[in-house]
């Protein structure tokens, strides 16, 4: 009972130690935004490579996600003849919730692993370690410039999905059911708040942009330095951000929307 | 505990690294359990000892990455644990350290590597470090490599790479992890007669870790052998070649049995075999 106890203790324990580190890297890594001035090619590369490199897998799943709304959309308001308001609808649900959400899902896929693997084999391979024999500081020269990175490209990833999806919604409510163009487009117009529902959605975005990016470089510099620890971090990584990013979207949306 | 007047002037200008009463754990294990060493200025001076004896942490304590539990290391008079993160980095300008696995920074060709500490820690010109860069690489024999990228080198071309980078700065010595380790025999030859050509051209101190005897013992200046966390013998080559200690001269000569036996600790041969019926 009390070797339970004291498991249960330790594991504990554990938990908070990492917790604390991860917010005293997160401090460091801010404190790394000085070192980037000086140098914008560092951001610039990792923005290509987070950011644009993400671009396909983002609009290939904007404009699906977009066409199944559609579809879903139209088949239930229809039955109420309110099927113009398509428009409002897919607008609706990509910009507040399935823009920044999904978005930062398929970028905790395709971009976080990545970056989790990328430092864990630097640090595997004693780059890292390396650097800070040459007196650089690793922080701040190779994860520095990646979350930074990510942080600039998230809310741009998830407004590209948002938009491609309307399109995609628009492709199956006006190409194929024959939803009126005009209300369609002039619906969501009106519907559709500048602050209410695109300054949400694009907040949301940056903070997932953070949060997926901040755990993927920390689970990748906290990573066990062999082949099972760098695989076991990437693994946690798809799977931390993803809790991350559905309880904070859940958390966001009744701070942002609760009082409607 | 000495003061601050007496480590000064017990500082011997002679010694570039001064380690005493160090002692370090890994997990409950004392990898280092009280050593003393003193690395001449302007010698190659090598810590030899079998795998595990922790060779590889004690340049890491040196280079000031981990802490020791206690005991004192001073590099040119400096006590490397309590220098704050910039001193250290200032520290760390003035040393190389050739990891075993060369540690090149696998998305740069070999020539931003070896540029990566010039572009780091100086402002010069651009032309400027072109030709610092193709030195450096002319004295590891490479010049002709510098657009390959790092997957495309041999172990041992990595290793001069590795080796052309921290030379990059001048520093004042080197620390070279296992340099020997894993390669085929025309670039241990290269790699062994580098590290001595260096240390005496750019007036370096080097030390060695590695378990390879044949090849450190050819160009050491000064051998320590640690074992079990403990120094058990040091002196130049060719003293260790001579030592009445059994155990330094099964470790020299790579005898497979003496003092330290061929079989791992267990518990008698014929009771083992009995018991698996």
């Amino acid at each position: 009972m009390s070797d339970r106890l004291q498991a249960l203790g330790r594991s504990g324990l554990q938990v908070f130690e990492r917790l604390g580190r991860g917010h005293l890297f997160l401090l460091h890594v801010l404190s790394g935004f000085a070192h980037l001035i000086p140098r914008p090619q560092l951001l610039i590369q990792q923005v290509f490579a987070v950011g644009v490199l993400s671009l396909l897998i983002i609009l290939i799943s904007g404009l699906f996600v977009g066409m199944v709304l559609g579809l879903q959309g139209y088949n239930t308001l229809v039955d109420f003849g309110a099927e113009e308001s398509l428009g409002v609808m897919v607008a609706l649900s990509l910009v507040r919730e399935l823009g920044p959400v999904v978005a930062a899902l398929l970028y905790a896929g395709r971009a976080g692993s990545a970056l989790t693997a990328e430092i864990g084999l630097m640090k595997a391979t004693e780059q890292l370690s390396s650097m800070e024999m040459m007196a650089v500081d690793p922080v701040k020269r190779v994860i520095a410039p990646r979350f930074f990175a990510g942080f600039i490209s998230m809310p741009l990833l998830a407004a590209i999905f948002s938009a491609v999806g309307i399109f995609g919604g628009f492709l199956v409510g006006v190409g194929l059911l024959g939803v009126d163009e005009g209300a369609f487009w002039s619906q969501m117009q009106a519907k559709v708040d500048v602050y209410d529902d695109i300054q949400n959605g694009v907040i949301k975005s940056l903070v997932f942009g953070l949060v997926v990016t901040w755990i993927a470089l920390f689970e990748g510099y906290d990573a066990t330095p062999t082949s099972a620890g760098v695989s076991r971090a990437t693994t946690r990584t798809v799977v931390h951000s993803a809790f991350a990013v559905l309880g904070l979207d859940f958390l966001l949306t009744a701070l942002m929307f609760g009082e409607v | 505990m000495m003061s601050a007047m007496e480590q000064t002037l017990s500082h011997n200008p002679d010694t570039l690294v001064k380690v005493r009463g160090l002692r370090f754990a890994q997990g409950d294990r004392w990898i280092f359990d009280g050593i003393d060493l003193d690395i001449p200025r302007g010698k190659v001076t090598a810590i030899m000892g079998p795998s595990g004896t922790g060779k590889t942490t004690l340049l890491r304590l040196i280079g000031g990455q981990i802490k020791p539990h206690a005991g004192s290391i001073q590099v040119d008079g400096q006590e490397v644990s309590r220098l704050s993160r910039r001193e250290l980095f200032a520290l760390r300008k003035k040393m190389g350290m050739l990891f075993q696995s060369g540690a090149l920074l696998t998305d740069l060709s070999v020539f931003d590597n070896v540029a990566f500490p010039l572009r780091e820690h100086t402002r010069l010109s651009e032309s400027m470090i072109r030709d610092l860069v193709l030195m450096k690489l002319q004295s590891v024999g490479l010049r002709g490599a510098r657009d390959l990228m790092p997957s495309q080198l041999s172990g041992g071309m990595a290793r001069r790479v590795a080796l052309a980078r921290s030379i990059a700065l001048d520093p004042t010595m080197i620390m070279y992890d296992e340099p020997f380790t894993g390669q085929d025999p025309i670039s241990m030859g290269a790699l062994v007669q580098l590290i001595r050509l260096l240390n005496d051209a750019l007036g370096l101190t080097s030390i060695i870790v590695s378990h390879d005897v044949k090849e450190t013992a050819a160009i050491a200046d000064y051998i320590y052998v640690l074992s079990g966390g403990k120094v058990m013998d040091q002196g130049t080559p060719e003293e260790l070649n001579r030592s009445d200690s059994q155990w330094v001269l099964q470790f020299m000569h790579g005898l497979p049995d003496g003092p330290v036996p061929f079989h791992y600790k267990a518990r008698p041969y014929f009771a083992d075999l009995m018991e698996g019926k």
